[in-house]
């Protein structure tokens, strides 16, 4: 019997079952769908992780004080604030060798109003080298400067989006706003970064000079009495002498808080790399787990298409009894099987593929809030649902096929 | 031509041996058509299965144009259930969702021959139905099916076709045409065998062989 007559067999027999052959291919496309669009919600994050990262540059070390009572990861992203770091420690990092850049921040929620207009953003109390660690350009006027920071200056910096929220066409420069019913003049807006991540839009952001931030918004005290710093960033010349700084750091830590050599860091000190690991585990966790959950679904699926080629080939016994009196051979009934399986399997997948292609689409227009996933079907997530398709058609298959394949014709013929 | 030996077929039933034959000696001759006759438990329709090579015997050799198909494995014996042999049953066993050509061309695609549908439009018209080709089972009339079903058991030229109460669902007039087509193919040299337990039909044929319990006792010419 040749393959192009099995195949056509198995064409004619599923459509001539529509509405079963629609339904069991249902619980494919819905099992197909189901890990395709999870898998690929999970890459999406991923993406939008890596690159987030990336886009601060992999040459970033972050200092944040971290609870040694509190270990793990929590523990040390965010750091049960003890606030042991402060300002001298900023000034103590600034010199070490391959330092380029040490951006102290304190961040919080505030409400921002001018005139009629209010809005929320994050503040962050910084210091000059921000502008330039992470980036930003101006749009006009100009960023905190040194002589800001040390007269604890009432002035802020606007992220685009802020200063268009609150003054719209207007120019924003010198205008008044009012945090925490304390005046603020607008010395500087900065250009659009469009980047986001996690939710924080780098465009809803104000940047206040960290002393002004400590002494007349948020105070915040190490148990020693100073003003704490909640996280420190730290630029290295390069990527090679990262792992150098970052002992550094440590050893110069140690000895500016007085650690003994048997306690544990009242500090952590992670690399952007670190970092994204960290982040890469947990979505990498999150990724299996919702793939596991798609995978269930794709289980159900394929027990009803064993269920329905069972059922189908006890309702054509008499069939694969005629079929096999007038010369068809074992082989040829379990082809005639396999393939109808295989095909209800193949095209639910092809479905459920291109649903979950649209989906993921649809999912990466969404916008949550200032940031979106892109969900991402690539080719691989591709390659791997068709490859599941066909193994779930044949595995489901195979059973029933050999059943009906193993009939005897005179049996079958006398069958009902 | 069919040389079939000392023919026992022994099912087991549980614990219990049931004897199905009991020893058939046969020989049928190219161009004869014969019935079978004997009421039910005579071993008849075990017979018919052997000699159809749907069965295998327990004991005995069933030597088959000269060759002995009793030794054969089941895929040989698909092939020659497929090229030599025609079925013809007493349901008529056609595909309801596919069309009298469509039934009539089931056999070629297991033995994968060239143009398909031309032989397959050939044997309907020899059974007298090419204008219905495109019919199906449901749209035609029980004397129409069994033709189509003729036709699918001639399709690929048999050497025997082998009919299992052919009319027992068909009434008299139905009857007598399908007979008719029947004679008229064996007198293209076709080896007809019917399985019958009507008498007046047994009589239209050349020979009638009577089962009873798993024997031959009688096997004469019809006059």
């Amino acid at each position: 019997m040749k393959f192009i007559d099995s195949f056509v067999l198995a064409i004619r027999s599923l459509a001539a079952n529509k509405l079963r052959s629609g339904l069991t291919m249902l619980g494919m496309i819905i099992g197909v769908g189901a890990v395709i669009v999870l898998m690929s919600v999970g890459a999406g994050l991923q993406n939008m992780i890596t690159s987030t990262f990336e886009e601060l540059g992999t040459n970033l070390l972050m200092v944040q004080p971290s609870n040694p009572e509190a270990p793990g990861m929590l523990g040390m992203m965010y750091g049960g604030f003890t606030g042991s770091i402060t300002m001298h420690d900023v000034e103590a990092i600034e010199r070490i060798r391959s330092v380029t850049g040490v951006v102290p921040a304190n961040e919080n929620f505030v409400k921002l109003i001018a005139g009629n207009e209010d809005t929320v953003a994050v503040i962050h109390g910084s210091n000059p080298d921000y502008q330039r660690v992470y980036g930003f350009t101006m749009a006009s006027g100009q960023f905190i400067s040194e002589v800001n920071l040390a007269r604890r200056d009432m002035v802020v910096a606007l992220g685009n989006k802020v200063a268009e929220d609150l003054f719209g066409s207007d120019d924003p420069i010198g205008q008044q706003i009012k945090i925490r019913d304390k005046r603020f003049t607008v010395i500087g807006v900065m250009e659009p970064r469009g980047l986001s991540s996690f939710g924080f839009s780098w465009d809803e952001l104000v940047v206040t000079p960290i002393t002004t931030y400590q002494a007349r918004l948020f105070a915040q005290k190490t148990p020693s009495g100073e003003d704490a710093v909640q996280q420190i960033s730290v630029q290295v010349a390069s990527a090679e002498v990262m792992d150098e700084v970052t002992e550094d750091i440590e050893t110069l830590l140690r000895k500016r808080h007085k650690i003994d050599r048997d306690e544990e860091d009242d500090f952590a000190v992670l690399s952007m790399e670190q970092m994204l690991g960290i982040f890469e585990t947990i979505t990498l966790a999150l990724t299996v787990f919702l793939g596991l959950i798609g995978g269930i679904s794709l289980l159900v699926g394929s027990i009803g298409i064993m269920n329905i080629m069972l059922v189908s080939v006890t309702e054509r016994t008499r069939e694969i009894g005629l079929r096999k009196a007038i010369g068809a051979k074992r082989r040829d009934i379990l082809t005639q099987f396999l393939l109808e399986a295989s095909m209800l399997s193949l095209v639910g997948g092809a479905i459920g593929l291109t649903g979950a292609w649209l989906m993921a689409y649809g999912i990466s227009l969404i916008d949550l809030g200032g940031f979106t996933i892109d969900a991402v079907v690539s080719p691989l997530i591709v390659t791997i649902a068709v490859l599941v398709s066909v193994i779930i058609g044949l595995t489901s298959g195979i059973y029933p096929a050999m059943r009906a394949a193993r009939l005897n014709p005179i049996d079958a013929l006398r069958y009902g | 031509m069919i040389e079939l030996e000392n023919i026992t077929k022994v099912y087991r039933m549980g614990k219990v041996d049931v004897p199905a034959l009991r020893g058939v000696t046969l020989y049928i001759k190219q161009g004869e058509m014969l019935a079978i006759i004997g009421a039910s438990g005579s071993g008849k329709s075990t017979l018919m299965n052997i000699i159809g090579c749907l069965d295998k015997p327990t004991v005995g050799r069933y030597i088959f144009e000269g060759a002995n198909v009793s030794r054969l494995n089941d895929n040989k014996l698909a092939e020659v259930r497929n090229k030599k042999l025609g079925f013809v049953f007493q349901e008529y066993n056609l595909l309801s969702r596919a069309s009298a050509l469509s039934n009539v061309e089931l056999p070629l695609i297991y033995s994968g021959g060239r143009n398909k549908r031309k032989r397959a439009m050939e044997a309907l018209s020899r059974v007298g139905l090419g204008e219905r080709a495109n019919h199906r089972p449901t749209e035609l009339s029980g004397g129409e099916q069994q033709r189509v079903a003729i036709a699918r058991a001639l399709v690929n030229n048999p050497t025997v076709i082998l009919a299992d109460e052919p009319t027992g669902n068909l009434d008299s007039v139905v009857t007598a045409e399908i007979i008719s087509i029947f004679r008229q193919l064996n007198r293209d040299g076709i080896i007809v065998i019917m399985v019958t337990h009507e008498m007046d039909i047994a009589e239209q044929t050349q020979r009638i062989i009577r089962l009873h319990d798993g024997k031959v006792v009688s096997d004469e010419k019809v006059t």
